[in-house]
């Protein structure tokens, strides 16, 4: 054929290039830069609006994690001094003249409260420390600094406390990141771990990791033989249930959890049948509210669309042939399932869980209606110090090492099965 | 042409003659999807061992659902289908041991080439050197030796259809069934594989029912031909006796080209009848298929079995004038459209041999052909 030995003999002798002698590449280049250009016009609203609400906020959301200016901010001469100190001991009277000075004109500014909240984060019995020394600070009208504020509480003579507020002041830190692995500083200032009592976080990332993968595992239990249904039944029907399948996504989260609360709790239906049947004696109610069980179920309830649409746009596109093939092939209804249509849906079911996986993993609502303590998840207590503690930096340190986490696992599953293998609709 | 088998017209062979080595046998199956309307009617039919049959057949006719029912996917309605002359309607399809190759081939897109074709090995836990060795003869067969390691989305269409074939085959059953195995190959590569298929039928004695919509591909290839229509057998022969003894107008019309001409019966006699033609004119045929003397009939003739006669040719039965409608010039043949007894789609093919009279358009010509050459079918409305 002439065009093939033609571009075989201009391969040979260099780069291609066009009539007028530009390189093909370049021309090319051109040629597609208008296109892309118009392209990214299109999609600059969505883009603006997307990097407006969500990537700023969460980038700002995520730098609060390493970022807390309180205390250098409010107490300016104190952060300078211990900036400027290894504090190994108690230190003198300078930083105490300093710290004097500071909390003297936060008190001015009603800020002492926040500064002691945040060394409260690391010390308890912070806040109160700080509140009470500068209700009295006005108390203190010269030198000897450090005696009469020794004399006023004693815990200002404490090494830890000193530590604790070297390190906070430096507006960036690993505290929050040190918290949220269960580690924490002991009086020397080196990293360890938390005290047994205090260690919540790594025990609650566990928990949530476990009973996500338990509740992607359930829908896929669950959710398999319904999209296969859902793929081979005829149209009129397999429309019928669709709209059953999305039913769950049409009512409002909290009477479908309210629902479940008032069939499963141990006055609930289920158990009030199970008694009167008399399957369970009376003292013998099941507990499937208000604990882990109650978040499965939930969970596994509310994910389940999730699962079955994914798994059903794939097994939509799996011949009824490949199937028939195998069984004539002489593979008995088993075998054929699992050599043949298996292999074709593992698309859908990579899909579908990592797709459960990851919205339970960040789930936050029913747990905390159904949880009771021991269903809570991880985000329950990135809430919690949302909302409640208003530590922020803990919440977005957790946070930051949730979005980590899913980033990794979903890394791994790239690795393993591949992300172009996934189809999601 | 030499008639290797005679067989009865309507093609409802007499289900009565017991185990005489038919490979698969239909007893007055019926098949219906809905309950309301039945697909196949009433099917009776022998396959002989090693014979190649192929259905063929309009869109809907019912000739996938037969494959469907002897392959075991679809259950039979009513009646019993035999294979090698015992009773399969209880027996699963992977139990059946038919090789079966689909339209679009269902090649498993996740498996190689040679995992594809080791897969009825494996699954009747072969050995391993042994699944290897049938592996590489099959793909020998398929000329496809160094393919094995592909995956069938790296095999053009033609070479995916002979995967299938090899996979088909590999496990050496002794029926094949095919569903419109080419129907996606373009016409070239199309005829190579009606080659091809026909010689590994050939070589391996397997018997073959294929399926086709395409009558060049059915008449090619197979010893016989079942035509179906709205799920009736409509005639059951060789390639050669379906074209020159069509059995009713239904087969003259779908096999090849048929000029139609309605009229009544007035007379029958020794297996010839007269009728008149609604469009003027009486003519004598083959009574094949008449109901009776005084009943409308259909006659068919082949367009090359029409002739042009000059005023002193007298040997044939039937003349008629027509008038000439267009002239197409096809090389070694000319086709002649004319206005024949009222009908205007009349067709003769005119051999460009150097002595063909020269006709024009809207001449009157006369035009004649033997009463052997004409058959008298079932009534249908034209
Ligand atoms: N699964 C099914 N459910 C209901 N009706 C069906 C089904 N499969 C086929 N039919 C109907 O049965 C009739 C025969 O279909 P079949 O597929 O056997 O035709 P066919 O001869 O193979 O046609 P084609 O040449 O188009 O493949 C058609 O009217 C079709 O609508
Ligand atoms: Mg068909």
């Amino acid at each position: 054929m002439p065009t093939a030995t033609d571009t075989v003999a201009a391969g040979d002798l260099g780069p291609l290039t066009t009539g007028d002698g530009t390189p093909l590449k370049t021309a090319l280049a051109r040629a597609t830069r208008r296109a892309r250009l118009k392209a990214l016009f299109l999609v600059a609203p969505l883009l603006l609006f997307v990097i407006v609400t969500f990537a700023v906020p969460i980038g700002q959301m995520l730098y609060l994690s390493i970022y807390n200016p309180v205390f250098s901010d409010n107490m300016p001469r104190l952060s300078s001094w211990l900036r400027a100190h290894d504090v190994t001991e108690v230190p003198g009277e300078d930083a105490f003249k300093a710290l004097v000075l500071d909390l003297t004109e936060a008190r001015a500014n009603r800020t002492h409260a926040q500064v002691g909240t945040r060394i409260n984060y690391e010390r308890s019995g912070a806040t109160s420390l700080f509140k009470s020394t500068a209700r009295k600070i006005k108390k203190i009208k010269g030198p000897p600094y450090k005696d009469q504020l020794l004399a006023l509480n004693e815990e200002w003579g404490e090494l830890h406390l000193w530590t604790v507020m070297s390190r906070a002041a430096a507006p960036h830190t690993a505290a929050f990141y040190a918290q949220a692995l269960d580690l924490s500083y002991d009086a020397e200032g080196d990293i360890v771990r938390a005290p047994e009592n205090r260690r919540i976080y790594g025990h609650l990332f566990l928990r949530t990791l476990l009973l996500s993968a338990l509740v992607a595992g359930l829908c896929l239990i669950l959710g398999y033989p319904a999209a296969h249904l859902l793929a081979s039944l005829p149209l009129k029907y397999s429309n019928l249930l669709m709209v059953l399948v999305l039913l769950p996504f049409w009512t409002s989260l909290l009477v479908r959890t309210t629902s479940w609360i008032t069939l499963l709790q141990s006055q609930g239906v289920l158990n009030d049948m199970l008694v009167s049947v008399g399957i369970l004696s009376d003292d013998g109610r099941l507990e499937l509210m208000y604990n882990q069980w109650g978040t499965v179920i939930a969970m596994t309830h509310i994910m389940l669309p999730f699962m079955i649409l994914p798994l059903y746009s794939v097994m939509k596109t799996v011949p009824k042939d490949f199937v028939r093939a195998a069984r004539s092939l002489g593979a008995g209804p088993v075998t054929a399932f699992l050599r043949v249509y298996l292999p074709q849906t593992v698309p859908g079911i990579g899909a579908g869980v990592l797709l459960v996986f990851i919205i339970s993993v960040g789930y936050y609502i029913t747990p905390a209606l159904v949880g009771g303590s021991s269903g809570q998840l991880i985000s329950n207590q990135i809430a919690f110090h949302m909302l409640q503690s208003l530590n922020w930096g803990l919440a977005a340190a957790l946070g930051a090492l949730l979005l980590g986490g899913v980033i990794l696992l979903y890394w791994l599953y790239d690795r393993l099965v591949g992300v172009d293998n996934m189809k999601l609709g | 042409m030499n008639i290797q088998r005679s067989s009865e017209p309507t093609g409802t062979d007499d289900p009565a003659t017991g185990g005489t080595g038919a490979s698969v046998r239909f007893e007055n199956v019926q098949k219906s999807y809905d309950g309301e309307t039945l697909v196949i009617k009433d099917l009776n039919l022998d396959i002989a061992r090693g014979e190649f049959l192929t259905m063929l057949g309009p869109s809907g006719s019912g000739k996938t659902t037969s494959l469907m029912m002897l392959a075991g996917f679809e259950p039979a309605t009513h009646g019993e289908i035999y294979l090698n002359d015992q009773p399969i309607n209880a027996v699963p399809p992977h139990k059946r041991g038919i090789g079966m190759v689909f339209q679009n081939y269902a090649l498993f897109p996740h498996m190689t080439v040679a995992e594809n074709l080791a897969f009825p090995l494996s699954v009747r836990n072969m050995p391993k050197a042994e699944i290897a060795a049938k592996v590489a003869r099959a793909l020998e067969m398929v000329e496809l030796p160094d393919f094995g390691s592909r995956r069938p989305a790296q095999l053009s269409g033609g070479q995916q259809q002979r995967v299938a074939v090899a996979r088909a085959l590999v496990f050496e059953p002794d029926l094949i069934l095919m569903d419109e195995p080419l129907g996606a190959l373009d016409k070239q590569l199309r005829e190579q594989m009606q080659y091809e298929i026909k010689h590994i039928h050939d070589n391996l004695g397997v018997t073959v029912v294929y399926v086709t919509h395409d009558q060049a591909e059915a008449l090619t290839m197979a010893d016989r031909i079942c035509v179906f229509d709205q799920g009736v057998v409509q005639q059951l022969s060789t390639p050669d006796e379906l074209y020159e003894k069509p059995a009713n107008s239904f087969v003259a019309q779908f096999i090849g080209e048929n000029n139609r001409l309605s009229g009544h019966i007035t007379d029958i006699q020794g297996g010839e009848c007269r009728v008149d033609l609604d469009g003027g004119g009486s003519v004598t045929a083959l009574a094949v298929n008449v109901a009776g003397t005084g009943e409308r009939a259909t006659l068919s003739i082949r367009p090359e079995r029409v002739v042009l006669v000059g005023p002193t040719d007298d040997n044939l039965a039937n003349r008629l004038t027509g008038r000439v409608e267009e002239l197409i010039y096809l090389g070694d043949h000319i086709r002649v459209r004319m206005t024949v007894a009222g009908n205007r789609g009349f067709v003769v093919k005119l051999r460009n041999d150097g002595e063909r009279p020269s006709v024009k358009v809207g001449d009157t010509v006369a035009i004649g052909w033997q009463a052997a050459d004409c058959r008298a079918l079932d009534p249908i409305d034209a």
